[in-house]
């Protein structure tokens, strides 16, 4: 590195950081992903079933997320109920 | 009662087979009996960097499907008498190693070898499968560089579902991490991932970190494993690669900037 390389690498940040950033951030997802039970998808379609029985959503209404929070995994459960029309 | 290591990674020309050849050649010269497999069928490439291409003529896949016999195909290293090499087939298909197939040649070389090395290919195809699963310890080789290290941990998740011991409940397989083609200069200038960064992403255990060198092209264009240039960084950090995994503390080196001298600051060089 010479003297002038010196004064010029304190101004800018290195573009490092922003690859452990991104890397960090995909790499939870994926493992998180990888780590999902099976049974995940099944689950959510024969919810899905239930909840038809009495009230019209579409595929899209149910969502059926897998998270783990120290040493307790939570299973969250959304279903978006259509608007009511009066 | 060999043990079995796969040297894998996910992206290709990262430098497995050149880690392979390290490796095998170093654990070899430390009196252990060694076979360094090539699973890269139908493009061979491990007989070029151990410098005995010329010196094929059977191969893997021959061996699978009754052709030749293990010790036909079996090529000892002209420099070291305790290593020898499995080429593969450079002309049939990859799915001509069938598990049944590969788990024959890996029971059998485990009765007459110490340590048995797999030079898996790129990818996450068959082949990287067939020489991942009968692993005990696999070496997991990484640049520190985003789509290498995203790659590293897509073949942490195979390893740990997917491996034979995985699938039998077993004691799962030992994982390493080897960082290659590092620059400290680049590291140090913030453009580079560092070796601490790159262990907190993948959360392995370091088996070691080699310099980014001139010496791995002189090796590999001279068909000589880099650990037997001990002149040089790269040849120095696999030797102490070999070290660790046998279990000896070795401190990390070359993972710093060499100073420079007054000179060399002022005028660069």
């Amino acid at each position: 590195m010479s003297l002038l390389d010196y004064f010029r690498s304190k101004q800018k940040k290195g573009s490092a950081s922003l690859a452990k950033e991104r890397l960090q951030i995909l790499v939870a997802h994926e493992r998180a992903e990888r780590n999902k039970p099976s049974y995940l998808r099944d689950l959510q379609n024969e919810l899905l079933q239930v909840v038809r029985k009495y009230v019209q959503v579409d595929d899209q209404a149910i969502s059926v997320q897998l998270e783990q929070e120290g040493n307790q995994e939570i299973l969250e459960l959304n279903i978006t109920l259509p608007e009511q029309r009066s | 009662m060999a043990r079995t290591i796969v040297i894998t990674s996910g992206k290709g020309g990262v430098g497995k087979t050149t880690t392979a050849a390290a490796v095998g050649m170093g654990l070899a010269l430390r009196g252990n009996r060694t076979v360094v497999i090539d699973f890269d069928v139908g493009l061979r490439n491990l007989d070029l960097i151990m410098g005995c291409e010329r010196r094929v003529v059977y191969d893997f896949v021959n061996v699978i499907n009754g052709e030749a016999r293990l010790n036909q195909a079996l090529i000892r290293d002209k420099r070291c008498e305790d290593l020898y090499i499995l080429p593969a087939s450079q002309t049939k298909e990859k799915e001509a190693l069938t598990k049944e197939g590969v788990g024959q040649i890996i029971h059998e070389l485990s009765e007459h070898y110490d340590y048995i090395v797999c030079d898996s290919p790129a990818g996450i195809e068959h082949g990287a499968y067939m020489a991942m699963y009968y692993a005990d310890d696999a070496v997991v080789v990484t640049n520190p560089e985003v789509s290498s290290v995203r790659d590293s941990d897509r073949m942490l998740g195979i390893l740990s579902s997917k491996s034979k011991r995985a699938e039998n409940d077993e004691e799962p397989v030992r994982e390493f991490l080897l960082l290659t083609r590092y620059n400290p200069a680049r590291v140090e200038a913030g453009e580079m991932l560092s070796v601490g960064d790159v262990q907190e992403i993948l959360a392995l255990d370091l088996l070691g970190v080699i310099p980014e060198s001139t010496a791995v092209l002189n090796a590999s264009n001279s068909g000589i494993p880099v650990v037997l240039d001990q002149n040089s960084e790269a040849g120095q950090a696999y030797a102490d690669v070999v070290g660790r995994y046998l279990g000896e503390d070795l401190p990390h080196r070359f993972l710093e900037v060499q100073k420079k001298g007054l000179f060399d600051r002022l005028f660069g060089g």
